[in-house]
């Protein structure tokens, strides 16, 4: 891959991040922060690698510590995001319409009774 | 480069990619946000799996292993058994993590800098400063909000150490990034450099600002991983990152417009450090004190009660306590509600999750811009743990800090009543305005000891 292509390869990535994000209603927020945490844990395909070619004990430390923490990275962020989001469907383990039922959030909204997701929607434009 | 790494492996790298975009698509929507992390993490174990087959994976493969499983394990125990109300500092936390990874291959590739041309050195070492200053300031922010280092340090002459320090990695970097050779000690030197810099930047931040801070490191990291990604000649890398990257800036901005400040007014300001505009402590005397019995009875007795939560409620884990209260209200035919403001807690949303978790109806919850209208028609208005988010003077003081900063207009109710531990300030530092308002009392304790006071008090009424 040359650098000329690389840059456009930047700039579509950067496009998507944008769109990927901009109508996020503001509940979301710290599961995005925290889901984009996780992703960035991709950075362990690049310490395994930089390990696996590591010699030398300075170098083997280095790349030792980066693959463990890009380990915590990705298993810490993975465990945070899904049960900050497991929160938000735990009413369906109660049957009642308690919390952030993903489900009552599809109903109400179609109803038109929640409030929520059009008042977020205008909360981004907004922004 | 990426020409010999085998097919299988490269269609691996794809279907990642694929699926990170996928999954965040789905965490920006709240019936599918669940859904997405685990599109994610499917994408994530692909990738790693796929490395075990690239065949520059040549030497230490038991280390890659073990330090896999100390990394992955020390995890899986850490984040299963954390409390729920120390989110933030969970993802400062492996941010910072993943700040450390970014500036170790950086570090690396900087010492088999002969492999590598000019245009790779220069991203390995932006790449390692920027994944350093990410690490530096996610663990400095994850301190602070641990509650460590919470005097705020603001020595003299900062200013003159933040460029002197940022000039000196500068030329270092640059130093690096033309060298033919490798200098492991220049690397060590501006590695140390470049952390340092991290720590300068965030140490003026008080604990209140922290999560825009966080935010902005979360998506640096994004951006060093790409540029680590460049170097590597890894695509996945190359996209995650900067999808991070912009996603991670445009979250950043976001959650600074929230609190209606400028990132760099959070960055560069003292804020608490401005003396001016600050209540006199004498006033402290005219506090209004109230029991919980006569709270109670306010509350029993009213027609419409809004509950306003800050991170007290949630160090104090009084939010099933409160999801108790309403309930009794409730009965006894009192309107509830709760008034979230966009950053109380330390996260925007972060009492969302805790009032879910209490299993408090969704319907209750209302955002500020929703309720702000209504508080002159609130009979009690309940601050549990919050402070800055319902200072007056950010509405009315030119000369306040917080001044320009939307706050909930709890003092145009009838009664406020506020549960408050001790005497202290809010994280900004500031002092609430509102503890001196004429409709405000204070009920001081524990939040969630005063609130199981009041739910008694209001069981003894009949």
């Amino acid at each position: 891959m040359n650098g000329i292509s690389a840059l456009y390869l930047v700039l579509l990535a950067a496009v998507a991040g944008y769109v990927l994000i901009a109508r996020v209603p503001s509940i979301l927020h710290t599961p995005m922060m925290s889901g984009s945490n996780f992703i960035h844990g991709i950075v362990l395909a690049g310490a395994m690698l930089a390990l696996g070619g590591a010699q030398g004990i300075l170098e083997q430390v280095i790349g030792f510590v980066a693959v463990m923490a890009a380990s915590a990275n990705v298993v810490g962020g993975f465990i945070v995001t899904d049960r900050m989001l497991s929160l938000f469907d735990k009413s369906d383990d109660r049957g009642n319409n308690h919390g952030l039922s993903a489900k009552s959030l599809e109903i109400d909204s179609a109803v038109g009774e929640d409030r929520r997701l059009p008042k977020a929607l205008n909360t981004s434009k907004r922004a | 480069m990426i020409e010999t790494v085998p097919l299988g492996v490269q269609l691996a790298w794809f279907l990642a990619t694929l699926s990170f975009v996928i999954g965040l698509r789905r965490l920006s929507s709240p019936t599918r946000a669940r859904t997405g992390i685990w599109v994610a993490g499917f994408g994530m174990v692909l990738a790693v799996a796929s490395m075990f087959f690239h065949p520059d994976l040549r030497n230490n493969l038991p280390l890659i292993i073990v330090a896999m499983s100390l990394g992955g394990g020390f995890a899986l125990l850490h984040a299963k058994q954390i409390d729920m109300t120390r989110i933030p500092q969970m993802i400062a936390l492996y941010n910072a993590l993943g700040g450390v990874s970014a500036a170790g291959i950086a570090m690396l590739v900087l010492l088999h800098v002969s492999e590598y041309g000019p245009a790779a050195k220069s991203l390995a070492v932006l790449g390692g400063l920027i994944g350093c200053i990410a690490f530096a300031g996610s663990l400095f922010a994850f301190l602070r909000l641990r509650g460590h280092f919470s005097r705020r340090d603001a020595f003299a002459k900062r200013q003159v150490a933040y460029l002197a320090n940022g000039s000196l990695v500068l030329l270092l970097g640059l130093i690096l990034a033309t060298s033919a050779t490798a200098h492991p000690v220049l690397l060590l030197l501006f590695i140390a450099l470049a952390i340092s810099f991290g720590l300068l930047m965030t140490m003026p931040t008080s604990a209140a600002d922290m999560p825009v801070l966080i935010s902005l490191y979360n998506a640096l990291t994004g951006l060093a991983v790409a540029l680590d990604g460049f170097v590597l000649v890894n695509p996945a890398m190359m996209v995650a990152g900067t999808i991070v990257f912009a996603a991670g800036s445009l979250l950043t901005r976001l959650m600074a417009r929230a609190v209606n400040r400028r990132l760099s007014e959070i960055m560069y300001s003292g804020f608490g450090l401005a003396e001016d505009g600050l209540v006199d402590n004498g006033d402290r005397e005219h506090v209004n004190t109230i029991d919980a019995r006569d709270a109670a009875v306010d509350m029993a007795y009213a027609g419409r009660v809004v509950i306003v939560p800050g991170y007290g409620m949630a160090t104090a884990q009084a939010q099933h306590k409160l999801r108790e209260l309403t309930q009794l209200l409730d009965e006894r035919g009192v309107d509830t509600g709760f008034a979230i403001h966009p950053v109380a807690g330390r996260m925007p949303g972060h009492m969302n999750v805790l009032l879910a978790e209490a299993g408090v109806p969704y319907e209750k919850i209302h955002d500020l811009s929703d309720i702000n209208a209504e508080f002159a028609q609130v009979d009690v208005v309940l601050v549990v743990g919050a402070n800055d988010i319902v200072n007056p003077a950010a509405r009315d003081n030119a000369e306040s800090p917080l001044f320009g900063m939307p706050v909930l207009d709890v003092d145009r109710s009838k009664r406020v009543i506020v549960l408050k531990r001790g005497d202290g300030t809010g994280y900004a530092g500031v002092e609430n305005e509102l503890l001196f308002a004429p409709v405000t009392r204070v009920l001081f304790g524990d939040a969630r000891d005063s609130v199981q006071e009041l739910i008694m008090a209001i069981k003894g009424l009949d």
